[in-house]
């Protein structure tokens, strides 16, 4: 589904991701790990081309992100992108915050969007929020209008980059049994995320990134026993208790 | 001793009531018009001038600094005594049969005033944070398309102030096309001036009536900005 051919990338002189090869099958949930400044993020902002990369090569759904005749904007609608800030559009009500690129995109007619956006609004516990603005919203719903609104394109890869990191840590669960629910339904998804639980119990595979590498790849359970990379055993050590 | 013996029956009844409010009327349509064309233009020289094609956004950006910095009277003028030099003889014959004054007016203070707007435009869209314009595109909007719905009807709720202002001066600025024979509200006060040597009333009332047009507008643009838009400001 989502292929990193030797690819990378540099701001400036600081080389942010070096040397990826990473290849993401469909249905599968990756967990994406590492120290601030791991490059993380950037590696999932190329997946939809927030970041284009500078060198490699980097396959989405068969196609070639570098490619020109790839209408990036299409590409674009078939891959959902949920961000810390959450970054719903504050002038507009929950409701037409789902439905916007539905019917402007998808062509869908007002009735069709709001019905869809609806079920969506119900399946993240949020039905009765739909004349509600982003502001009138805690961040925890926020953010789960803002994963509504990424699946109401039906996409075939969902992306969070970290979507629970500007959350307040009681609101941290609501979000993250959403992303759970979604995992279990068979959704492609990449998560930039610190949540080591989330990462046992509903990943496939933990991927720790440092200095724009991809350090240590592995499944969950052979993750947390047996890190292999010293940064990683360090990293774990201070995420599962920051204390010592 | 004052001598002058004031005479406002003139300007509250009769035919040089009605002239003022004939002069009103004009005022009102030349405004209108040019407020609407200037908002429209205005908003599509500022996307110009944010585009990421180099050459439109020079263009955009020589078009704001040429009408900024040219006196509005220079560009009535000029669009009135000189633009229809450089037309052929069949487009000039259909020009006379139009309001060719009214028309001139128009297209200077549209242009003119466009070129504030833009830049008011301009500083609205660069105060939206740029993760507005990443969510957009990343649910696959262009960038025209992200512009048009999710990014300008933000950055136009915050430039409602300073918009108003650009509003208010054109509207004010509409007297000037007096100096081409438009019988706007100016123009009708210097004629009653002209017939009745009653200046101080004149000119009075079309004080009044300017008075009135720019509470009309601040007083409804205010009105949009509290119904509308502030219930959908942030926290």
């Amino acid at each position: 589904m989502i292929r990193f051919e030797g690819v990378h990338k540099w701001f400036d002189k600081l080389h942010v991701l070096n040397n990826i090869n990473l290849h993401v099958r469909s249905g599968e949930v990756v967990v994406v790990c590492g120290p601030s400044g791991s490059g993380k993020s950037t590696l999932i902002r190329t997946i939809n081309d927030l970041e284009p990369i500078n060198e490699g090569k980097l396959l989405v759904d068969g196609k070639d992100l570098s490619d020109k005749k790839t209408d990036i904007n299409k590409m674009r609608a078939e891959i959902g992108f949920v961000f810390q800030q959450f970054n719903l559009y504050p002038h507009l009500t929950v409701l037409r915050n789902i439905t916007l690129a539905t019917m402007k995109i998808r062509n869908l007619s007002r009735k069709d969007a709001e019905e869809q956006a609806m079920t969506l609004l119900k399946r993240v516990g949020l039905p009765e929020k739909r004349d509600a603005y982003p502001s009138q919203l805690s961040g925890g719903q926020q953010q789960r209008v803002a994963i509504a609104r990424g699946l109401a394109m039906k996409p075939k890869i969902m992306l969070f980059d970290e979507p629970t990191s500007a959350l307040d840590p009681e609101m941290i669960g609501e979000v993250l049994q959403v992303m759970k629910d979604l995992a279990l339904s068979g959704m492609t998804m990449i998560v930039v995320s610190h949540e080591m639980g989330f990462a046992r119990e509903v990943s496939h595979r933990i991927i720790f990134m440092d200095f724009g590498t991809i350090l240590e790849e592995a499944p969950p359970e052979e993750f947390f026993k047996n890190p292999q990379h010293d940064r990683a055993k360090q990293f774990l050590k201070q995420i599962l208790s920051p204390m010592h | 001793m004052l001598s002058y013996k004031f005479d406002w029956a003139i300007v509250t009844s009769g035919k040089y009531f009605d002239w003022i409010v004939s002069g009103f009327y004009v005022t009102i349509k030349l405004s209108a018009v040019s407020i609407a064309l200037s908002f429209m233009l205005g908003l599509i020289i500022a996307i110009m001038r944010m585009s990421h094609f180099r050459p439109v956004r020079w263009f955009a950006h020589g078009y704001l600094e040429f009408f900024r910095n040219t006196p509005l009277l220079v560009q009535i003028f000029f669009w009135y005594f000189g633009s229809y030099k450089v037309l052929p003889a069949v487009a000039n014959d259909w020009l006379v049969k139009q309001d060719f004054e009214f028309a001139a007016a128009v297209i200077a203070l549209t242009i003119y005033t466009s070129a504030f707007i833009a830049e008011d435009i301009r500083s609205g869209v660069r105060s939206i944070p740029k993760e507005q314009m990443e969510a957009a595109r990343s649910s696959g909007f262009s960038y025209l398309r992200s512009m048009q719905f999710i990014i300008l009807p933000q950055a136009v709720r915050l430039t409602i102030p300073p918009l108003i202002n650009q509003f208010l001066n054109l509207m004010k600025n509409s007297s000037l096309a007096m100096t081409i024979g438009v019988a706007e509200l100016m123009y009708q006060a210097r004629q009653v001036e002209s017939y009745t040597f009653k200046g101080f009333e004149a000119f009075s009332a079309a004080t009044l009536v300017y008075v009135a047009i720019s509470f009309t507008i601040t007083g409804l643009m205010t009105l949009y900005d509290k119904k509308v838009l502030q219930p959908l400001k942030g926290r």
